[in-house]
């Protein structure tokens, strides 16, 4: 039977530099899905929980979905699945460019590295010829000097890659790919780096994937095309200001945390805001492969060179979250993270904590290296990236490791604004509660795009929801978690949900497998995801109080702005979702287990 | 007087902020209405950072954003 899946794996073992391809495991891949599921159950079974994230045992795939390379909008996205050296735990890096449509036109569904390598090595994919090849010349390199070298020895590919951050083992570190698109969170760039892998170039001959009902894909494709261009969110907002436009939007309501959330209004935001970056920097937007979205910046630094732009989480993180306002210096500290290959999140939101050390008098000069920590510093937000990256000394290696081991070293690990030791993105919980609930429960750790409830309860979007209510909000979380995790197995992008819901991707997805999915079949798929990847992170030794909000957002109130006195009130809603999943003390039950079919998963309760 | 912030495409051919005097009764429609904005292009409108429907009554000393159809992540 035609589908749009590959059918093959390529596994790559960098001790014994041995190159394997394998069948796809088709009852697995149909299970769940692919990218996301697939790839966390594969890990699962291949004994990873357990392991040393950042050793050999550990394991790094590359995986793509079923609509990764299709004629499917947004259809071009490749997910890294590893255990996290940040956070312990499952992580699921979720990254577009072209790189993973290209990996699936060469034939493959994912690559599967183990082992590591006695030294720096690439992978060249060219269609079915596999190749590791020699990185010593690359090590220590920046991501887009290694892209630029890589492309022009093998021409016409694609190149990921890993910059000083990961070969450091950082555990920030991210792994980037085609410029500027990034696989960000939880340290994956890290892992790479243990393998001694420094980047992964692919080519392929063939520029689409058959699915597995020609007619009925591009009806749906099509009918979906239509949706997102008639969608004023998806149809033009997110290309003229991108997702910078929230800034001002999540300003004005009093949820944008300031000073590493000491304040959650910060007056200056329109400085560095969608509006402002549209009016002065900005040059361009940018569309991933197959995206009729295009909601990436290309922007113009003060030096005059053209390169990537902020998303709207390090406009915030690098702009209200370390007390500054200067939309030149973000690009700028942005364009950084990109080139040392670090978490454009995670990174500023460590400086903001440090900049909070330096404040109550925990980090002092001595420490600084002539840089102070001093909250709205663009010296300080720009040169520290840099030092992160490059590990220059012994305060910004620590805090290349994130703001919770830096915390906790100093001995405030209170200080630190994460869940399962990763930070916290740019929504004060306190004054949106749904939200609250899916950062204390999101599998990889403190993360917006594990049910994105800003949509509803800021947005509008399918519906209005009060942000200051608690009322149905776990059961939001529940539904938007799952979908989430449906739209990631699938490849898709998760923005592509402004104007798509469960009915779309379901006609997209049977067309393209030859599945078989209803809605709330679909959704099953997502909710078993969701409770696959919390036995994961079980079998990785986590505990019922890993779900929590740190203390200033979980028990403090905001102390300034449209929103203040407000308090979160995830006490409450939490025992709600547990319930709503069919958890108890933050597992699932071995009867909801069974109804999902993990019932091989019941002996690690 | 009210403080009415305008963001996104609102701002086009408009300023950033904008003052008016206030009069009791007044609703959100008669703010956007003088500023040319049309009511189904509102897609969020804020009192003092609440999310509000347009015919709820204003109060003096109020700020007030109006946004158009928008999102991100």
């Amino acid at each position: 039977m035609v589908t749009s899946y590959n059918g093959e794996v390529l596994r790559v073992n960098l001790t014994e530099r041995a190159i394997k391809v394998e069948p796809l495991d088709m009852d697995k891949a149909v299970k769940y899905i692919g990218g996301r599921g697939l790839g966390t159950r594969i890990l699962l079974d291949e004994g990873c929980a357990t392991v040393d994230p950042l050793s050999p045992e550990n394991k790094l795939i590359y995986i793509t979905g079923p609509m990764t390379g299709t004629a499917v909008p947004t259809g071009g996205r490749y997910m890294v699945v590893t255990k996290s050296p940040l956070t312990g735990m499952i992580a699921c890096s979720n990254s577009g460019g072209i790189w993973g449509a290209i990996l699936k036109y060469a034939g493959w569904d994912a690559i599967i590295v183990e082992g590591k390598a006695d030294t720096p090595v690439y992978l060249e994919i060219n269609d079915k010829e596999v190749t590791l090849h020699d990185a010593s010349d690359l090590w220590g390199k920046k991501t887009l000097e290694v892209e630029a070298i890589l492309k022009e020895r093998h021409e016409g590919s694609s190149v990921l890659n890993i910059g000083p951050a990961g070969e450091n083992q950082a555990l920030l570190a991210a792994i980037m790919n085609d410029g500027d698109r990034a696989a960000g969170r939880s340290g994956v760039g890290a892992v790479m780096g243990s393998k001694n892998l420094k980047a992964i170039v692919v080519k392929a001959s063939k520029t689409q994937i058959e699915p597995h009902d020609v007619d009925a894909l591009r009806t749906a494709a099509v009918d979906s095309i239509k949706k997102l261009r008639a969608n004023s969110v998806t149809g033009e907002g997110l290309a003229t200001f991108g997702t910078a436009v929230l800034v001002n939007i999540i300003n004005n309501i009093g949820a944008l945390p300031t000073r590493n959330w000491q304040e959650s209004y910060h007056p200056e935001a329109d400085s560095y805001s969608g509006e402002t970056m549209r009016d002065t920097s900005l040059v361009k937007n940018h569309a991933c492969h197959r995206c009729p979205i295009g909601c990436g910046r290309v922007v113009k630094l003060e030096d005059g060179s053209v390169v990537g732009g902020p998303e709207y989480e390090p406009l915030w993180a690098y702009g209200a979250n370390c007390g500054n306002s200067d939309l030149n210096a973000i690009n700028k500290a942005n364009e950084i993270c990109n080139e040392v290959g670090l978490d454009a999140i995670s990174t500023p939101c460590t400086i903001a904590a440090a900049m909070e050390l330096y404040q109550r008098g925990y980090i002092t000069d001595a420490d600084c290296d002539g840089v102070p920590l001093v909250w709205g510093s663009t010296e300080a937000i720009k040169t520290w990236t840099e030092w992160m990256g490059t590990g220059k000394n012994e305060l910004a290696k620590l805090m290349a490791d994130g703001s919770y081991r830096l915390c906790e070293h100093y001995g405030v690990p209170e200080l630190s604004m994460s869940v399962k030791k990763q930070e916290i993105p740019a929504y004060d919980a306190r004054a949106i509660q749904g939200i609250g609930i899916t950062y204390a429960t999101s599998n990889r750790g403190g993360c917006h795009v594990r049910g994105y409830l800003i949509s509803p309860e800021v947005l509008g979007l399918p519906e209005q929801l009060d942000r200051t209510t608690t009322e149905g909000k776990a059961e939001w979380a529940k539904i938007f978690q799952d979908l989430t995790a449906v739209i990631d197995a699938m490849g898709m992008c998760l923005f592509s949900s402004f104007a798509l819901g469960a009915p779309e991707y379901a006609a997209l997805l049977n067309a393209g497998t030859g599945t078989n999915y209803d809605v709330n079949g679909l959704l099953e798929v997502g909710d078993r995801i969701y409770n696959l990847e919390r036995m994961f992170n079980k079998a990785a030794g986590m505990k019922p109080e890993d779900d929590r909000l740190p203390k200033r957002i979980g028990e403090e109130k905001i102390v300034n702005g449209p929103s203040e006195g407000m308090q979160s009130e995830i006490k409450l809603t939490l025992p709600q979702y547990y319930e709503a999943r069919g958890w108890k003390e933050a597992f699932p039950t071995e009867e909801t287990l069974k109804r999902l079919g993990l019932e091989d998963l019941v002996e690690l309760l | 007087m009210l403080e009415v912030r305008l963001f996104a495409t609102f701002r086009e051919g408009r300023e950033k902020i904008i003052m008016m005097e206030y009069q009791p009764g007044m609703t959100g429609y008669d703010i956007i209405t003088p500023l040319g904005i049309p009511e189904e292009e509102v897609a969020i409108f804020l009192i003092n950072g609440r999310h509000s429907k347009l015919h709820a009554e204003l109060e003096d000393g109020s700020v007030l954003a109006l946004f158009p159809p928008v999102g991100g992540g």
